[in-house]
């Protein structure tokens, strides 16, 4: 099963090697990660998905509160949370399929956001189901490379996984 | 203006160090410069790995942070075996180590080593500074971290051209604060409840005490619950000492080098308090198995520990001094009788192992163990090394209102040596013992120059089987008896080593003649070793 853990960090350096190096030496494997700074420029934000079972995830979360730079562990609640990620797939294209793969991409509400002579790239902001769904699409055409950044997830509603106060 | 370098020792003077371990190299001279001339005691030890180990033992018998030093790259790594060591074990350390120039970090420069880097896994936090004016904060950080909630390791790189640097002036940070290190003492209320009905329910509780128990300085409290409850008392080896061996209700150690008694307790138990005890395999065996058969109430200051090895049916995340209190305060717990006899009578059963046979031309390691422990004062600190010689101590030595410290965690040899001189300096006037295989002291025996150099009155036991006796005991037991890499051929006459540095020794070849000799030992006001020739065949239990 897939977790989503939502961790605010100090923003220093080494910080993410402390982490990831929590998961590397228990021998779990990252599906995904993504950092970013977040409304407090001294804090940061790190996105990471595993897969795991629920021992895995309880330990994770404990051994990541035990890192002194961490500020707070969140595991997101299936349902409870919106999450996206950017993808970049360049496939190739001849001009005469232009047309047809310009149709998938507006069905999938993508966009072109380059286009050459024998290659369109295409870029996605969704989540891992519906950008999936667009490369199996794309596939047929050849695709030359494809680039994603990691998940990317909020809370539904008010709810917040900030820091409380201070 | 004040250099980095003043600053790092003017914070160790404010945190009130009185004494620094360590081993001298370019990178580190700026600071050690101001240490030189600060009241804090320099000792210089003989390789950096020991550095850590003395800082430990001075730490363990001290109650305070253990200061250590290294130079850069090298220096550095060598110290690594003595932060995972401490670690580990859960011992505060300060560790103070110099970097290349700032600038020419990760060009792989003349003695550059990513120390933070590498100790990652071994350390509770660490600093690579980057500015003389971080200092003070740092130094202010790095010992709270280090002493408070579960203590361990920190480790403050500080590159030469930053020891250098000049800053308008020095003020010392009054509080540490973290925003994401805000450990937990109190335990939670409802849950200290839980435990107490869940106790008073049991028909055959246990109490498990830990290393733990003794970094949060609750032997007291440990003590007097036990004794208000009737609750009887196994140790893991890490928690030896906290309950004195001749308390009626302490059963002994247990695990797979453990006392019968205090196995066969835990075994029947219908309920376990793990005091400040993280369930290491080497005592509890199978941990899955414990809570199919006993309830469960785990204790500790580290959330992690809780439900790492063993389920709890009630955790309680705190200071085990504070819960202890609440305990005692709220208990009315009344051990039904026929536990208590059951218990009292395992512990008749209990034969201790090893009988003098004084005819073979050895000294027999396990009497001998009590003979030694009868000898000492009650409040002697007792050191182990790793193999036989720590099983034979940890299960045959009396200790009463004493330590015992050893490497419980990482098992690492050499550390029996460093350790009792760090000890004896932090505490002068208490007996320091150590306890040292041949195998382990050759690890550690070049620090009998910094004994020397400052006059560390200890009394060092070797057992000398010439042999790396418990993994020869492994190879007996499962490998046909073919001793590889075991047999310590070349081993050299200790007695002359000890000469040569000028320390008084003597050999022992029976029993009487080592408890002659170790009587001698203790009435000397220097430092002795007396080595005590051992059946190569000696068991372990
Ligand atoms: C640094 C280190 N290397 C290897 C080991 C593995 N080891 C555990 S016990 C032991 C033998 C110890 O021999 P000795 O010190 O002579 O003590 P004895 O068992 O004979 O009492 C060894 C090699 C260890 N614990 N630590």
């Amino acid at each position: 099963m897939k977790y989503t853990l939502s961790i605010l960090v100090e923003n220093q350096p080494g910080v993410l090697s402390k982490v990831s190096g929590l998961f590397s030496r228990r021998g779990f494997n990252i599906d995904s990660l993504a950092v970013g700074i977040t409304e407090d420029p001294a804090i940061s934000r790190i996105t990471i998905v595993v897969n795991g079972d629920e021992y895995i995830v309880e330990q994770v979360e404990k051994q990541l509160n035990k890192l002194i730079p961490v500020i707070k562990v969140k595991v997101l609640q299936p349902g409870m949370f919106i999450s996206c990620e950017l993808s970049l797939i360049k496939v190739n294209c001849q001009t005469k399929q232009r047309a047809e793969i310009m149709k998938i991409v507006e069905l999938m509400h993508a966009q072109i956001v380059d286009v050459a002579t024998t290659s369109l790239t295409i870029q996605l902001t969704d989540n891992d189901e519906h950008t999936q769904t667009l490369i199996s699409l794309l596939k047929p055409y050849g695709i030359k490379e494809i680039v994603r950044a990691g998940t990317l997830a909020i809370e539904k509603g008010p709810t917040t996984a900030r820091k409380q106060n201070s | 203006m004040i250099s980095g370098a003043e600053i790092m020792a003017e914070c160790l003077k404010n945190e009130n160090v009185q004494i620094a371990f360590g081993y001298p190299g370019a990178a580190i001279c700026p600071f050690l410069d101001y240490l030189y001339r600060s009241p804090i005691k320099n000792v210089l030890v003989r390789e950096e790995q020991n550095a850590a180990h003395e800082a430990s033992g001075y730490a363990r018998a001290s109650g305070k942070p253990g200061v250590c030093v290294a130079t850069s790259g090298p220096g550095a790594t060598n110290l690594i075996t003595g932060i995972a060591t401490a670690y580990m074990d859960s011992i505060p350390l300060i560790v103070i180590t110099g970097q290349v120039s700032s600038e020419l970090l990760g060009r792989d420069v003349f003695q550059e080593a990513d120390i933070t880097g590498a100790c990652e896994p071994f350390t509770k936090h660490s600093y690579l500074v980057k500015s003389a004016a971080d200092l003070p904060r740092i130094f202010k950080e790095a010992f709270h971290i280090a002493s408070t909630g579960r203590p361990g390791p920190v480790l403050i790189d500080v590159p030469v051209d930053i020891q250098a640097e000049e800053v308008p002036e020095f003020v010392y940070p009054q509080k540490a604060n973290i925003i994401g290190y805000k450990p937990r003492t109190t335990g939670h209320a409802m849950q200290i409840k839980k435990a107490l009905s869940a106790m008073a329910e049991a028909k055959r509780p246990v109490l498990v005490c830990g290393g733990g128990v003794v970094l949060a300085g609750a032997r007291d409290e440990l003590v007097a619950f036990a004794q208000n409850s009737g609750i009887p008392v196994v140790s893991t080896m890490m928690g030896i000492g906290v309950v004195p061996m001749n308390s009626p209700l302490y059963l002994g150690m247990i695990g797979m080098h453990g006392h019968k008694n205090a196995n066969r307790a835990m075994h029947e138990a219908d309920l376990i308090i793990l005091c400040g005890a993280r369930v290491g395999d080497r005592a509890v065996s199978a941990p899955e198995q414990m809570g199919e058969k006993a309830t469960i109430i785990h204790i500790d200051i580290d959330p992690a520990e809780i439900g790492k090895n063993v389920t709890a049916h009630i955790p309680i995340v705190g200071d085990i001094r504070l819960v202890l209190r609440d305990f005692i305060e709220q208990s009315a717990v009344s051990v039904p009788k026929e536990w208590i006899d059951a218990v009292l009578r395992y512990k008749k059963e209990f034969v201790p192992g090893g009988e003098p046979d004084n005819s073979s031309g050895f000294v027999e390691p396990r009497s001998f163990m009590r003979v030694l422990s009868s000898l000492m004062e009650e409040d002697a600190i007792l050191t182990a090394d790793v193999g036989q010689n720590q099983i034979w101590a940890a299960r045959n030595f009396n200790v009463k209102e004493g330590r015992f410290l050893t490497s419980g965690g990482l098992g690492t040899m050499g550390y029996a040596l460093p350790a009792a001189i760090g000890a004896k300096l932090a505490k002068p006037r208490r007996q320091v013992l150590c306890i040292c295989g041949d195998g382990s002291f050759q690890m550690a025996m070049c620090e009998l120059g910094t004994l020397c150099q400052n006059s560390v009155n200890i009394k060092i036991i070797v057992m000398q089987n010439d042999r790396l006796g418990m993994v020869k005991e492994i190879q007996d037991n499962k490998y046909g008896s073919r001793y590889a890499m075991t047999l310590l051929q070349g081993n050299p006459d200790f007695v002359k080593i000890a000469e040569a540095y000028g320390i008084p020794a003597a050999l022992a070849t029976s029993n009487e003649e080592a408890e002659r000799l170790a009587r001698e030992m203790f009435t000397s006001d220097r430092a002795f070793i007396l080595v005590c020739r051992v059946n190569p065949d000696a068991p372990t239990i």
